[in-house]
C-alpha cells in the first residue's frame, strides 16, 4: 500500500550532481573489484600449480571478454583508489566545503582515467614505459 | 546535568552502541585502506611485470622475497577491506533477516577462504 504521509526527497527529485555520482560509484567500483579478487586468487593459484592452468588463466585475460574485464577493473582500481584517498581527507576533516568537494571530485574524475590511460599504455607498448 | 553522568564508568568503556562494537569497523576500514594505497601503487606496478614476464619469469618474481612479503600484505588488506565494505553494503540493502545473515556469512567466509588460498599460494612459490 503506497503511504500517503510526505515522503523526503529522493532520487527521482534531486537534480543529478557529481557528488552523488561519485559516492554511489565508489560503492560499485568497490563490490566490481571485491569480484575482481576471484581472478587475483585464480592467477596466484595458477601460478602455483603449474605452468598448464596459468596458461588458461593468461588465456583467459587474453580473451575479448577477460580484456573487457580487465579493462573495467583497472578503472575500478584507480577511480576507488582516488576516491579513496578523497575519503580519507574527509576523514581527517579536510575538504568538506562544497566548492572544495567539487573540485577533488573532478580531481578524482580525472585522475582515474589518466592512471587508466597510463597503465593501459604501459601494457600495449609491451612495459616499454616501465 | 550531562546524560553521560548517568553511565557508570564500566558502562563508558564499553560504551559500544548498538552494535557492540563501537568504531571498531570504522577504524579498521580506514587503517586497511590507507595501508591498501602504498600496496595498489605497487601492486599495478608488479601486476604490469608479471603481465611481461613467462611462466618462469613470473614465478621467480613472486619468489623473491620482498615481493613475496608484498603480495601477503596485498592480499591480507585487500581480503580485509573487501570483507568490511561489503559488509555495509549488505547492511545497507538487505535487509530480509535470512538472507542478510546468509549474505554477511558467504562473504566473511568467501573472504577468509579467498585470503587463505591466496596465502597458501604466495607462500608455495616462495618456498620452493
Amino acid at each position: 500500500m503506497a503511504p500517503t504521509r510526505p515522503l523526503s526527497p529522493h532520487l527521482g527529485i534531486y537534480r543529478w550532481q557529481l557528488t552523488m555520482t561519485l559516492s554511489i560509484l565508489h560503492r560499485a567500483t568497490g563490490i566490481a573489484l571485491a569480484v575482481g579478487t576471484i581472478l587475483v586468487v585464480a592467477a596466484l593459484l595458477a601460478l602455483a600449480a603449474g605452468p598448464d592452468p596459468y596458461a588458461k588463466v593468461r588465456a583467459f585475460c587474453a580473451s575479448p571478454f577477460g580484456l573487457f574485464l580487465l579493462f573495467g577493473w583497472t578503472w575500478s582500481l584507480c577511480f576507488h583508489l582516488c576516491n579513496g584517498i578523497r575519503h580519507l581527507g574527509w576523514d581527517a576533516g579536510w575538504g568538506f566545503e562544497i566548492p572544495r568537494a567539487y573540485l577533488t571530485g573532478w580531481i578524482v574524475v580525472i585522475a582515474s582515467l589518466l592512471l587508466t590511460i597510463a597503465i593501459w599504455t604501459c601494457v600495449a607498448m609491451r612495459g616499454g614505459a616501465l | 546535568m550531562n546524560a553521560t553522568e548517568f553511565q557508570t564508568p564500566l558502562k563508558r568503556a564499553l560504551g559500544l552502541g548498538s552494535a557492540k562494537s563501537g568504531t571498531h569497523h570504522f577504524i579498521v576500514q580506514r587503517v586497511t585502506a590507507v595501508a591498501l594505497v602504498p600496496l595498489v601503487l605497487w601492486i599495478v606496478y608488479f601486476a604490469l611485470r608479471v603481465a611481461l614476464a613467462d611462466y618462469a619469469q613470473a614465478r621467480a618474481l613472486v619468489h623473491e622475497p620482498l615481493n613475496a612479503v608484498l603480495l601477503l600484505a596485498f592480499v591480507t588488506a585487500l581480503f580485509w577491506h573487501a570483507q568490511l565494505g561489503l559488509q555495509v553494503v549488505i547492511e545497507d540493502y538487505v535487509h530480509t533477516p535470512w538472507l542478510e545473515i546468509t549474505a554477511q556469512l558467504a562473504v566473511k567466509i568467501l573472504c577468509v577462504l579467498g585470503a587463505l588460498a591466496s596465502a597458501l599460494a604466495i607462500v608455495q612459490i616462495a618456498v620452493r
